[in-house]
């Protein structure tokens, strides 16, 4: 049997932006309505995530995740990510952002 | 319709209502609710005034600090502080806290002196957490211990505080609005200043603009109006190697809406010929102290080469400081210092070796360099990783990503942006210098509107604060001027009477704000912002002369005339960014104008004429002014200090105590 396969428009920017898990988001929209461009809107249908709709307006202030209810429901990314790197001073190991088999989370919470 | 493919576009969420009019009234009117408009509202508030607050966006968190601050700039009265803000005005006469040099403005930097730290104390009323309260950083060498205040820079004098409720202070000024009653209207974009009877040079009497959800018109009539919106950013630049808004340093709102209306309204502007080349919107530029760093958010880091061999901090006069804590001290028989080697050399701080680009390129050191955080000392590491990337605008997003992935200050080394040798050592190393005709007005780089020591315009009835003055571009001078002229409008107010609206003003305005929706088809607002960025880019870069500018001039009406004629919106945000569009045209006009009108180059205004190349001449070392008079251009000058000259006194104390208005009021 053929596979089935979609097409949609490339999107315009080279970084997901804002990725919003859908088993966690409650559709409250909260995130819609501190965001200062209008990036996203609501889903036509209540409780469901909003709608990234302009990416491509995305300051990257992080307000939309900063300020939503549910830890880890939002994630925003920052384009190229992958050119962040690090050393580790002891040993010498090159770590990156998006590398395969990354070290562990660091958990320590910030001042504030 | 044409243009909308309507087996993919799905119908706008938000109901819509092209031209239905809304009518509000207020004492005070303010445009623009970033950090000075939330300021000056809670200050008007306070003295009884019925405020209204006007954005783009949504209050709770728009502005350029809406996403936070690390450094509370100017706090020269906190009782820790080693300086008083008159020595700190005698060293520099006239500056803003980021553009040293001669042409800052001395009346909002001396209101950031006074009441810098007092505007923190009323954060701190608010329920911003200012302090170390939790003692997680008892002992550390920039801790006051008993008042438990957190310093930045100069440790021995104290005047800049580190916030570690940052973050959150936008929320926190949001709320206390609410409780005084200020009346707030998000997503509003104020397109017209009304002016009494219509007339340009009158007194202004409110405001109009569109909702950008639902296309509503709402017409805000108004005693007196602060416009508090931000300079305007984003005319050369549009999308870079970083696609859309991102690529630009500034808020992606600050279209320069408030500069255009100021300047129909007949608003005299200063120093509009005045751009940076992009440094902060940079090409290859970083996400914002998004790499290792010695600078600002992360100073004063130890910087290592890839063999691990240290690069060394010097003082002033090149002495290298052999340990960590000196780097946060004045050189031997300076006063006090400020940041890096900019501004005058009698405050000129600790720095990298000044000439680390030769260095790197004779391979004395061996790129990529890393942020050695493992190597500093607890309290620094824990305030550069934690306190400062955390707090600092934007950085929460760095934060959590980095360290999400692993890295870990205590153990791991942030590599710096690898670049050619020359970009090293000339600020934040996550910043670099893109192509010469890309520019940029950040940080108090750009022009604005001409204001006295009440800071009011030469309109009646119009006031401004923050970026909206060609000055500052700190969270502290946004919310110092922001305050003040939040009391000014609200004493002008309490003795006015509203003034008349024009029925023709506003529906001329309607005429012209719907037009983009009226059409079944045209061109979109992408394209046409990036060819208006290119016409800045090209007749308006970093070299200009009189026949660039004048093409410039010539192409911007031409796309007035036939592309913005046919400029096409599909629903209320896109109508906002197509009229933001015709803001970059009446603002690049104006800064081509401007440009034309300063016959000589100049280094403190980064400002190249090649047809004029003498840099500095004494007798252009004036403000040049531009404004309109029945729609006739008027250029004028001031003097560089015409705030210590008649009608008002020759001190900055004097003045200051005659205008601000405080005693009265049983402040300060």
């Amino acid at each position: 049997m053929a596979e089935k396969a979609y097409m949609v428009p490339n999107p315009v920017m080279p970084c997901r932006v804002i990725s919003i898990n859908e088993e966690l988001c409650t559709g409250c929209n909260i995130c819609v309505d501190v965001c200062r461009t209008d990036v996203m809107v609501p889903s036509s249908e209540e409780g469901k995530p909003p709608i990234v709709l302009y990416p491509d307006e995305c300051w990257f202030c992080g307000c939309c995740a900063a300020d939503c209810p549910v830890p880890d429901a939002i994630t925003v990314e920052y384009p190229l990510n992958q050119r962040v790197g690090w050393k580790r001073k002891d040993t010498g190991e090159h770590f990156r952002i998006g590398m395969k088999n990354p070290p562990p989370p660091n958990t320590k919470p910030p001042v504030c | 319709m044409a243009h909308i493919n309507q087996a993919e576009a799905r119908e706008w969420p938000y109901p819509v209502n092209y031209g239905k009019e809304n009518e509000v009234s207020a004492d005070v009117l303010i445009l623009g609710g970033g950090v000075a408009g939330c300021h000056a509202a809670i200050s008007a508030a306070k003295r009884g005034a019925k405020v209204v607050v006007v954005d783009k966006g949504a209050v709770i968190r728009s502005g350029s600090g809406g996403a936070g601050v690390d450094h509370w700039h100017g706090a020269y009265t906190n009782p820790c502080s080693r300086i008083t803000p008159d020595e700190v005005m005698d060293i520099v006469k006239s500056f803003g806290p980021y553009s040293f040099g001669e042409f800052g403005n001395g009346i909002s930097c001396y209101i950031q002196c006074n009441e810098s730290y007092d505007a923190l104390m009323d954060l701190e009323g608010m329920g911003v957490k200012v302090r170390d309260v939790d003692d997680e950083f008892a002992g550390a060498d920039f801790r006051d211990e008993k008042t438990k205040l957190m310093f930045a820079y100069d440790y021995e004098n104290r005047y800049c505080i580190r916030v570690n409720g940052g973050a959150d202070i936008k929320v926190a000024l949001y709320k206390e609005m609410l409780r005084l009653g200020v009346e707030i209207h998000d997503r509003i974009m104020a397109t017209i200043l009304l002016t009494e009877d219509g007339r340009q040079g009158g007194r202004v009497v409110g405001a109009a603009g569109i909702h950008t959800r639902t296309g509503e018109f709402y017409i805000f009539r108004s005693k007196s109006v602060i416009l508090s919106m931000a300079v305007p950013a984003g005319q050369w630049i549009f999308s870079t190697e970083l696609i859309g808004f991102g690529s630009s340093f500034n808020d992606p709102n600050n279209s320069g809406d408030g500069t255009a209306m100021a300047w129909n309204a007949g608003a005299e502007l200063a120093l509009m010929e005045r751009s940076g080349r992009a440094l902060s919107s940079g090409f290859f530029r970083y996400p914002p102290y998004g790499t290792g760093d010695h600078n600002n958010t992360w100073f004063a880091c130890t910087i290592v080469d890839a063999n691990g061999k240290e690069i060394p901090w010097v003082d002033r006069d090149g002495n290298v400081i052999r340990n960590v804590s000196d780097r946060y001290k004045p050189a031997s028989g300076q006063k006090f210092f400020g940041y890096g080697r900019r501004g005058p050399y009698d405050i000129w701080g600790p720095s990298l070796i000044p000439d680390l680009s030769e260095c790197i390129k004779n391979g004395e050191y061996v790129l990529p360099l890393y942020a050695d955080l493992p190597g500093m000392p607890e309290h620094e590491r824990r305030a550069i990783w934690g306190l400062m990337v955390y707090n600092e605008g934007k950085c929460r997003i760095i934060y959590d990503t980095y360290n999400k992935a692993g890295f870990d200050p205590d153990k791991d080394m942030l590599q710096l942006a690898v670049l050619p040798p020359e970009q090293y050592g000339h600020g934040p190393n996550w910043e670099t210098y893109g192509p010469g005709q890309w520019r940029e007005v950040a940080f108090g780089g750009g022009g604005g509107i001409v204001f006295d020591w009440d800071l009011r315009t030469n309109l009646e009835g119009l006031y401004v604060a923050g970026s909206q003055q060609y000055s500052g571009g700190t969270h502290a001078h946004a919310a110092t001027t922001g305050r003040y002229a939040g009391r000014k409008a609200a004493v002008y107010a309490r003795d006015a009477e509203p003034g008349p609206v024009g029925r023709s003003q506003i529906d001329g305005e309607k005429a012209r704000v719907y037009a983009p929706v009226k059409r079944k088809d045209g061109i979109g607002w992408k394209e046409m912002r990036a060819g208006l960025c290119r016409i800045m880019q090209d007749y308006c870069g970093e070299y200009k002369n009189e026949q660039t500018l004048q093409m410039g001039i010539r192409w911007m009406d031409s796309i007035f005339e036939s592309e913005a004629s046919r400029a096409f919106a599909r629903n209320p945000h896109e109508l906002c960014r197509t009229l933001e569009n015709l803001t970059h045209i009446t603002v690049g006009k104006i800064i081509m104008e401007a440009s034309m009108a300063r016959k000589a180059s100049s280094l403190h205004l980064d400002f190249k004429r090649m047809d004029y190349p003498d840099v500095d001449p004494p007798e252009w070392n004036k403000i040049v002014t531009l404004r309109q008079e029945k729609g006739e251009i008027k250029t004028g000058e001031l003097p560089l200090d015409y705030w210590l000259r008649p009608p008002y006194a020759a001190s900055y104390e004097e003045n200051y105590r005659k205008y601000c208005d405080l005693k009265m009021e049983g402040e300060g």
